[in-house]
């Protein structure tokens, strides 16, 4: 039962990080290579805050907005730079992370931070985790359907045409930063808590690769079928060991075969299958 | 005062002077013609005028108040609106979902309030209506994507209308139309000044520039070369070497 638990708590964990950089990439249009990084950044904090004595609600309160905050500085980036150079931008702001935090003796550099508190047992985390995943889904649905999931869209699909009608391309890139950065800090302080340790290489570039992964096998941009991708995707080591030794293989491959044959992901093959478009 | 003016404008692109000192302005309700044979520098000036390019010296000023630093979305925000020389609508969107983008002005300015705001009814009636004054609701549910250039242009107007502007900076309208389209089209354009806004156009068919527009202004070279009554200006010499000049290197 415990692993089922487990195995539930961390499909419900990939389904927030997912959702959260769907709505960086997937509405906004924003590439990140770097989104393990607020991942990390959202533990650390939660964790210090945690080890330092804070209750846990404020700790993970702390992770989430320590993640969004340095979230609206890399938005800034993109505000500059676009596409290709973007990824680059933000496949080194997870360097810049992992690199910081190896060296900080009182981020526990490479041993990282034992001992953190756990309030929670068990059953706790998971009906945390999959009700912080519902919530995100929720408002990711509602993003979708609001009039700022339309201007995202624009942002999106042609900022020169958004920003002569009016649309305050900054403002919005930098509140999806937010929102998709905060989501994975929150997912970062209740991993820190579940675990009770974090080490430096749980939050590397396999893991960024492993988001997009998710996102990009589920459908870009579809809230439904990058729930799916997470979900899938946090099953497959699981059911097949040898995937886990050659993660970064396996998931490349993924990647390519969906975006030469269906870069709609999931939520694509779906739409053409039966005809009907996923939200 | 005048609705929109720009004072002593000047940019140079390695070494280049693009626009060299060039001072206009466009009064409320006016429909000047912007001229001038290619490389005259027509579209930089535009782009100077609508924040795209940052001038190396000069002022813009939208009514009285100057604007020369201020971006692009907060112009269109103040009644400023533009159409690409090259169509550049939402290809992922339908006719009416993108004019629905220009429609809910107010709503999409912050993207906070954009978030608490779902319904697409009142932007969706005003696509509509604009689509239909452009003739081009028959397409209105159709990918921006799938649709020919003539109805994408005729979109982008009504997009630009959307924003209830008070200037329309036209950027080439008429290139890419044919004859009957392109007359139609400058009809719609006089009916639209008619109707209260103010316009500026660059365009290079000069019967259809001529025949509409109330004053001319003539580019070449980076420099203002004539302004005025649109057949004075086409009479003069100076401005009939600058295009036969042209035609002679052609």
């Amino acid at each position: 039962m415990d692993y089922y638990l487990s195995v539930a708590t961390f499909a419900a964990l990939n389904v927030i990080l997912a959702i959260g950089l769907n709505l960086i990439s997937g509405f906004c249009g924003q590439v990140s290579l770097g989104h393990a990084a607020f991942y990390g950044l959202g533990a650390y904090a939660a964790a210090l805050a945690s080890v330092a004595g804070v209750p846990f609600p404020l700790a993970i309160l702390g992770g989430v907005l320590v993640a969004g905050v340095f979230g609206i500085v890399v938005g800034f980036a993109a505000l500059r730079v676009r596409e290709d150079f973007l990824a680059i931008v933000t496949m080194g702001v997870g360097f810049l992370f992992l690199g910081a935090v190896r060296k900080q003796p009182w981020l526990g550099a490479e041993m990282g931070i034992a001992k953190i508190p756990s309030p929670l047992d068990k059953w706790g985390y998971a009906a945390l985790a999959i009700g912080a995943a519902v919530a995100l889904v929720l408002l990711s649905l509602h993003v979708r359907r609001s009039w700022m999931g339309r201007a995202f869209g624009a942002v999106a699909q042609d900022e020169d045409a958004a920003r002569t009608i009016g649309i305050d391309v900054a403002g919005y890139k930098i509140a999806a930063f937010f929102i998709g950065t905060a989501a994975a800090g929150l997912a970062g302080g209740i991993y820190a808590h579940m675990t009770q340790l974090i080490i430096p290489d749980t939050f590397n570039f396999i893991q960024s690769i492993t988001i997009l992964a998710m996102v990009v096998i589920g459908g870009i941009g579809s809230t439904y079928g990058v729930v799916a991708g997470a979900i899938l995707l946090t099953l497959m080591p699981e059911l097949f060991r040898f995937i886990n030794d050659y993660k970064l293989l396996v998931y490349g491959a993924l990647l390519l075969l969906v975006m030469r044959f269906s870069p709609g992901g999931l939520a694509g093959m779906i739409q053409r299958a039966f005809g009907v478009r996923l939200a | 005062m005048m609705l929109l003016a720009g004072e002593r404008l000047s940019i140079a692109f390695g070494g280049v002077h693009a626009v060299e000192d060039v001072s206009l302005a466009v009064a409320e309700g006016e429909l000047v013609g912007l001229i001038g044979p290619n490389g005259a520098g027509k579209t930089t000036l535009l782009r100077l005028l609508t924040g795209i390019l940052a001038p190396d010296s000069g002022r813009v000023l939208f009514e009285g108040r100057d604007i020369t630093r201020m971006p692009i979305h907060r112009r269109a925000q103040l009644g400023f609106a533009l159409t690409h020389q090259i169509v550049r609508p939402f290809r992922d969107m339908t006719l009416a979902e993108n004019v629905m983008m220009a429609a809910a002005g107010g709503v999409t300015a912050r993207p906070w309030r954009a978030l608490a705001k779902v319904d697409a009814r009142g932007a969706r009636e005003r696509a509509m209506a604009l689509l239909a004054r452009l003739g081009i609701d028959d397409a209105a549910d159709k990918l921006a994507r799938n649709v020919p250039l003539g109805y994408l242009k005729r979109m982008q107007a009504a997009r630009a209308l959307a924003l209830e502007p008070r200037l329309l900076l036209l950027d080439e309208p008429l290139a890419g139309l044919n004859a009957a389209e392109a007359t139609r089209f400058a009809d719609l354009i006089v009916e639209l000044n008619a109707g209260g806004i103010t316009i500026l156009l660059v365009e290079h068919n000069l019967g259809e520039v001529t025949r509409i527009a109330r004053r001319l202004l003539v580019l070449h070279n980076g420099s203002l070369l004539a302004e005025g009554e649109p057949r004075a200006v086409m009479a003069r010499q100076d401005v009939r070497d600058a295009y036969l000049g042209e035609e002679a290197h052609a």
